[in-house]
């Protein structure tokens, strides 16, 4: 009896805990698509409003009035991401079969190094990649942020640990029996039993190229190659100082379509997280 | 067979080329190049010539490292992920008793966890701006809320306090990533053999001391892969200082990242300090790694180790054993061979 009792408190405590938190979660997200569709004097007079008003295309108005210019960020964005995404993809699984499926000399050594090298952040090497693309005049050009996802030493590792068990040599082998070369069996029989490893590692590599503010702040310039964080960053200028509503939709404008993903796949990257982690 | 092996062997080369070219022109000529610059005149906009300092060649390193604001910077960094992290790790492993505690389970666990991790998949230069609008003054949200409560009648400019500032930040990082350490370390336990928790219940263990006699021991490399990755990240936090309050008031959000890009890139453009000053954290971030993976090896090494002398040992035993017994065997032979001889020798008597 008392034992119950004292469950039940603790099941109390957990559930408050819970839904407190997952308020704070909630809550910036919900103010902000709210305040974007009320004018800045309602703002002004209260700043907290749970239900929406009506003034959502004036605020829309002005914010692209200026330069915030949602649909160029949302177009480079995506160009980045894609590309990018598919170019990790692909050749961190073909590296990844490199190093399971062929016996060669250097395949320990290399492993190795891929580990070694997966935890260097791009920050530390900035000014010399910089220094790199402006001398060839490539500093506003979108491949120089695609390009160098060939290389993402983390994806290798990831792709190998699940390749490792889940490829059959056999297979392999009496493909090479019928005659297909390396090239074609990599892309046609093992790329294929890659496919859960690969989506997990797609949606993370799509996600963190389209939120990475740091390499495009560097290297683009041009305002007509901004990407979305770029673009937000512009809702922090002097220009929507005073334009609350504006800056509350443009806001809203870069999240929504990342929560709308983002609830529709949250199994798939809830699970990836995890999955993720037991390479640690 | 063993012929056509080595022609396989060489496409082990072929599929890594295009990871390698890309690495050389993409990490490793940038991280080389960053290191030369440290070594350089070079700064102005657009610049790219530049000498070598031959007087003094470590002239930017110590400038960098005697410059109050790097100081600074990297105290501020240190601050932000420290505080950050204790009660995300903290939070997080609050979560993980509760929800994968078999003796109750918490329902909607599956949306809750949906919920705390949807921070970390939004953009964090949204976050930053939206946070700083949150915190607006005359009037915002938060100015708002604290009116209504009655704990102040005028607005106040909370983020010109620099302790505000920084707590601010302490807490978008910890609302930003606890969700995502609580994910890592549930899946942690999850990897767990159940067997051992069932034991620890028959044992008459609580909830209590089965968390931590049974599952922290049990996730310890989990533990400290979320502790370097973190500590790591912590190290390169950009985002969120620099669009929150650009790094101010007074420097108070001013981290080592902001301070390498606005060395850079604003200002009077000095690539050479920023180099600098990103090769002193390569340094830093390289070091604190290979500590880390150097406890992990060994946790890995010793156990193999134990594991070896476990066997080593029972091998004896079994050789010992196997010994006497043959010694033994060989001793009731002998006495069998030497009734029979004896009884041998009988039969012939008779």
């Amino acid at each position: 009896m008392l034992k119950n009792k004292g469950n039940m408190a603790l099941k109390v405590v957990i559930y408050i805990v819970c839904i407190f938190l997952a308020i704070l979660s909630i809550m910036p997200f919900w103010i902000m698509i709210m305040n974007a569709t009320r004018s800045t004097t309602e703002i002004q007079q209260h700043a907290i409003s749970l239900l929406p008003s009506g003034y959502t295309m004036n605020n829309l108005k002005i914010l692209l009035g200026k330069s915030f210019n949602p649909a160029v960020g949302f177009g480079n964005s995506l160009i980045i991401s894609l590309g990018a995404t598919g170019l990790a993809v692909y050749f961190s699984s073909l590296t990844a079969y490199a190093l399971v499926a062929y016996d060669w000399k250097l395949r320990q050594p290399f492993f190795s190094f891929i580990m070694a090298i997966m935890m260097i952040p791009a920050q530390v090497t900035m000014i010399g990649f910089y220094q790199m693309v402006y001398k060839i005049h490539m500093t506003n050009n979108l491949w120089m942020l695609i390009l160098p996802a060939i290389a993402s030493p983390s994806m290798v590792f990831f792709m190998r640990q699940y390749l490792q068990p889940a490829l059959s040599m056999e297979i392999v082998q009496s493909a090479r029996i019928d005659g297909a070369g390396e090239f074609l069996i990599f892309n046609k029989i093992v790329l294929p039993i890659m496919k859960p490893a690969i989506a997990t590692q797609a949606i993370f590599s799509f996600v963190s190229s389209w939120n990475n503010l740091f390499t495009p702040l560097v290297l683009l310039t041009d305002q007509k190659k901004y990407t979305m964080p770029i673009m937000v960053s512009l809702l922090r200028g002097d220009i929507y100082k005073t334009e609350y509503g504006s800056v509350y939709l443009g806001l809203t404008l870069t999240v929504l379509p990342l929560i709308v993903v983002y609830l529709v796949l949250s199994k798939y990257i809830i699970a990836g997280v995890a999955l993720g982690s037991v390479k640690g | 067979m063993k012929k056509k092996k080595l022609g396989y062997a060489k496409y082990g080369y072929i599929f890594s080329i295009p990871f390698v070219i890309a690495f050389l022109l993409f990490s490793l000529y940038p991280i080389v190049y960053t290191a030369l610059i440290g070594f350089t005149d070079l700064k102005g906009l657009g610049m790219t010539s530049f000498h070598f300092l031959t007087d003094d060649p470590f002239r930017n390193f110590k400038t960098v490292l005697t410059n109050p604001s790097f100081i600074k910077a990297l105290k501020n960094t240190v601050i932000i992920w420290l505080f950050n992290f204790v009660p995300q790790i903290l939070l997080a492993l609050l979560l993980t008793a509760w929800f994968t505690d078999k003796r109750s389970t918490v329902k909607g666990q599956g949306l809750f966890k949906v919920l705390f991790y949807m921070p970390n998949i939004i953009t964090a230069a949204t976050i930053a701006i939206l946070f700083n609008s949150l915190f607006g003054y005359p009037m915002g949200p938060v100015n708002d809320i604290l009116m209504k409560l009655g704990f102040t009648d005028s607005p106040i400019n909370l983020l010109i306090n620099k302790t505000v500032a920084k707590g601010v930040v302490i807490f978008i990082q910890t609302w930003m990533w606890y969700g995502y350490t609580m994910v890592i370390l549930i899946s942690g336990v999850l990897g767990v053999s159940p067997e051992i928790f069932e034991a620890a219940e028959v044992d008459g263990a609580n909830r209590v001391q089965t968390f931590f006699y049974v599952t922290l021991p049990n996730i310890k490399t989990i533990l400290l892969f979320t502790l370097v990755t973190s500590l790591i990240g912590g190290l390169n936090m950009f985002d969120i200082p620099k669009l929150f309050l650009l790094g101010g008031p007074d420097n108070a959000t001013l981290t080592t990242s902001v301070f390498i890009y606005n060395q850079a890139f604003s200002g009077s453009y000095m690539y050479n300090r920023a180099a600098a000053a990103s090769m002193i954290m390569f340094v830093i971030i390289a070091i604190l790694s290979a500590i880390m993976f150097q406890i992990l090896k060994d946790k890995d090494e010793e156990k193999l180790r134990r594991q070896i002398r476990q066997q080593q040992k029972s091998y004896k035993i079994k050789q010992k054993e196997l010994k006497k017994a043959q010694a033994l065997s060989r001793e009731s032979q002998e006495t069998f061979q030497a009734a029979t001889v004896e009884e041998e020798k009988g039969e012939e008597d008779v």
